[in-house]
């Protein structure tokens, strides 16, 4: 794959619907070709406004935009060659799927009998073959929303924009959706600009996920990154479950520092933004990093008593009172071993300083 | 033996269609009880009227009353010489009773719609019967044919015939300028008599064109209405409706006083300089007072239906449109404007059907070459009080109001249409 690493750029986009609020506010962001990125974040983060704004239905209010080395701010959302997949879909339900499939090849003067290739392919790639004189409300979902994507997929586009294309599904057809999606990327290689509000969707499909938090973006790396390594709260928060302790630095030596909480007690943790002694900060520590009962090495070794236990099948999860905060949660996996879970009992609870990052205090 | 075996029974051993019945049949009364009072206001207002406009509007009994036995002798009469003998018997006998109850006029009267000189020759039969003259022993055909040479000829005796069904479609055919001539077959009025076709044709004309001007005036504005945001839209919506809640009269006076020669618009004309003020164009009382008045009037009842389905239409199906590729126009053609379709239809047909029996409008600012064929129905019941015609012709007008109903069903489709 030629990979242009900047084949989609965000440069110093600014972007005001008011003149009041910044809604996106100095968006530096460098998509390469082939790639499949996440915009995620909360509502009304700016997400979908870069989205529409790569799209052309916004225009930023400062900055420019480049696909493939050029500026786009000028040119109208017809002529950018953008596929888009919407979030309700937006297939248009007087047309058939044939039809509905079939409209960005004929605005684009392609030939019947090519026109009728590429349809097939696109269907079939969706595992739609046979659909075509369906209506679209005569369709579920789940297959409405594979006409979508074959329909913004039809006619090539460099780049394809999905505004959680997944929002208006069930679980499980979610799910199912979610890894079919990823297939096709794999399989087409096109560049996917992705926008959703759900996590577990990012993490699963994408190759690089830009959190979005109050027009900015807060952290932009690979999935397993941004969740075993969230550069600041707000990410530790917003991507998956957390445990938070706000305290103050109270030493800082060889790269782990000791953290005085304000709830009483001490942890050890690592230091990511805060540098020195006397800061203010938040301790953040995933719930599957904790253990019952540790082993010596780990330098983090705390009673706490069980305030709360939650069957999951595959796991139960238990609610804490430790180091005065009682709504530490723990995820423990269902064996035989885990057998004197009850509530009201204390147990030892025990973590590396390494898995416990001590973050800006937000 | 298997329908009886198959037939599904509920737990009491019940069949489960007769349970249901049961079941459903206390919601059923309830729902029809419901609808009663409107149903019967439906059939007292609308369903008795329109059965009385028709058979009033075919209606001929009264001269098959006053002629009996004469229609009798006639039915052997094959049309071509002159009458039998029996025939003027049968004549002088029925119109002899009308004399005793003084409604020979009323016949004369029929007579002579049909053919022109009855009166006159009518008048003399009646005279000779008053006085007596006529020899009840001798020959009728002799004395009656002497009378008057017009008794003397055959055509005035088709004209007898002709008028013997009960029921006549001639209030129809006047109203299409068309009559049964002498031979019994269909000929047009004089030329210089043909009203009706010109009122019907200006009528369609009129209502089409206040269609069109409705839907291209109504269009942007259901749509603006349609994709503003709220705060705005409202006030437009306001601005759209407050004409509606207007009284009918004031806005059509108002439309005199601004499209008036001394008027406002004219004044305007003047004013800039468009026109000099010793030639200034008559906007009233001819067919521009009608498009304009009525055009104001009704838009409300197109941008309704129109705006009530746009409301429906995602922005995003007009972003789908354009982000696939589609110029901005392409992309109202192909996408936004088929899903409006639904409303036009409702739009146009309210306008339409609306337009063609306007009255109050082209009554006031119509003039004489702006009236529609309702104002020539109120001529006929106020004026002529010939309510037969003017029941023939509302019921034109509603056979004309169902076929366009026909017509957009077979290009619509009735079930697509939104009134709101």
């Amino acid at each position: 794959m030629p990979n242009n690493k900047e084949f989609v750029k965000f440069a110093k986009v600014d972007k005001s619907y008011d003149g009041k609020v910044l809604v996106v506010k100095d968006l530096n962001l460098d998509i390469a070709e082939g790639e499949f990125i996440t915009m995620l974040g909360p509502s009304g983060s700016g997400k979908t406004t870069c989205l529409m704004m790569l799209a052309g239905f916004e225009t930023p209010t400062n900055g420019e935009i480049y696909l493939d080395g050029n500026p786009i701010s000028n040119i109208p959302p017809h002529k950018r060659g953008i596929g888009m997949v919407f979030q309700n879909y937006a297939l248009f339900p007087h047309m058939t799927v044939y039809e509905n499939l079939a409209f960005p090849l004929r605005v684009r003067k392609i030939p019947k009998d090519e026109i009728d290739k590429k349809v097939d392919k696109a269907l079939s790639m969706v595992s739609l073959a046979g659909y075509e004189s369906r209506m679209p409300g005569q369709l579920s979902g789940g297959q409405q929303q594979r006409v979508a994507v074959a329909r913004a997929l039809v006619f090539d586009p460099a780049v394809v924009l999905m505004d959680e294309p997944l929002g208006a599904l069930d679980k499980n057809l979610r799910e199912s959706m979610q890894y079919e999606i990823k297939h096709i990327h794999e399989s087409i290689g096109v560049t996917v600009v992705y926008v959703t509000h759900d996590q577990g969707e990012a993490l699963t499909m994408s190759n690089r996920i830009a959190v979005f938090n109050d027009g900015k973006v807060q952290q932009l790396s690979s999935p397993d990154q941004l969740y075993e390594s969230p550069v600041n709260s707000f990410v530790a928060k917003f991507i998956g479950e957390n445990n938070t302790f706000a305290g103050e630095v109270i030493d800082v030596t060889n790269g782990k520092c000791k953290v005085k909480l304000n709830s009483g007690g001490e942890i050890f943790a690592n230091p990511i933004t805060v540098k020195s002694k006397g800061e203010k900060t938040t301790v953040s520590l995933r719930p599957e990093r904790a253990l019952i009962n540790p082993d010596e090495k780990m330098d983090n070794s705390h009673k706490g008593k069980i305030e709360e236990v939650i069957y999951h099948g595959d796991h139960t999860r238990v609610r804490l009172n430790l180091l005065g905060n009682n709504e530490f949660i723990l995820k423990v996996p269902n064996s035989s071993a885990n057998l004197d879970i009850k509530l009201g009992n204390e147990i030892n609870i025990g973590w590396n300083s390494t898995d416990a990052r001590a973050l800006d205090p937000k | 033996m298997s329908s009886e075996t198959n037939k599904i029974l509920t737990t009491d051993g019940i069949p489960l269609e007769e349970s249901l019945k049961k079941a459903e049949r206390k919601n059923k009364i309830k729902a029809f009880l419901l609808v009663c009072p409107l149903l019967l206001f439906l059939i007292i207002t609308y369903v008795f009227p329109i059965g009385e406009m028709f058979t009033r509007s075919i209606d001929d009994k009264m001269i098959t009353n006053m002629l009996p036995n004469t229609f009798k002798s006639m039915e052997s009469w094959d049309g071509q010489d002159m009458p039998e003998e029996s025939v003027f018997e049968n004549f002088y006998i029925d119109f002899k009773k009308l004399v005793e109850n003084k409604e020979h006029g009323k016949l004369a009267q029929r007579l002579n719609k049909e053919k022109n000189g009855f009166n006159t020759i009518l008048k003399k039969l009646f005279r000779q019967i008053q006085r007596n003259k006529i020899d009840e022993n001798g020959s009728f055909k002799e004395q009656i044919t002497s009378l008057h040479k017009r008794f003397n000829d055959v055509e005035y005796w088709r004209a007898i015939k002709r008028t013997a069904p009960p029921y006549t479609m001639a209030k129809y055919l006047k109203g299409m300028d068309l009559f049964i001539d002498e031979n019994g077959g269909i000929a047009q009025v004089e030329e210089d008599r043909r009203i009706h076709r010109i009122l019907w044709l200006r009528t369609l004309e009129i209502a089409f064109f206040v269609t069109v001007f409705c839907f291209l005036m109504g269009y942007p504005i259901a749509h603006l209405l349609a994709t503003l945001p709220m705060k705005y839209s409202n006030l437009l919506m306001i601005c759209v409706l407050l004409p509606f809640w207007t009284s009918l009269l004031v806005r059509t006076a108002s439309w005199m006083i601004l499209l008036q020669q001394q008027g406002i618009v004219n004044d305007f004309f003047v004013m800039i300089g468009l026109v000099s003020d010793d030639n200034r164009p008559e906007m009233m009382y001819n067919k521009v007072g009608t498009y304009v008045a009525m055009t104001q009037i009704l838009l409300p009842f197109m941008v309704l239906p129109l705006y009530s389905v746009m409301k429906t239409i995602s922005p995003s199906l007009m972003r789908a449109g354009k982000s696939l590729g589609g110029t901005p126009f392409v992309a109202f053609w192909k996408v936004y404007f088929p899903l409006t379709i639904p409303g036009i239809g409702a739009g146009c047909l309210l306008v339409f059907i609306l337009a063609i029996g306007y009255y109050i409008t082209p009554a006031l600012v119509g003039g004489a070459s702006g009236t529609l064929i309702s104002n020539q129905i109120a001529y006929h019941m106020k004026t002529t009080l010939d309510w037969s015609f003017a029941s023939a012709m509302g019921l034109m007008l509603l056979t004309g109001v169902l076929v366009v109903y026909w017509i957009y069903n077979k290009l619509v489709g009735v079930d697509n249409i939104k009134l709101g």
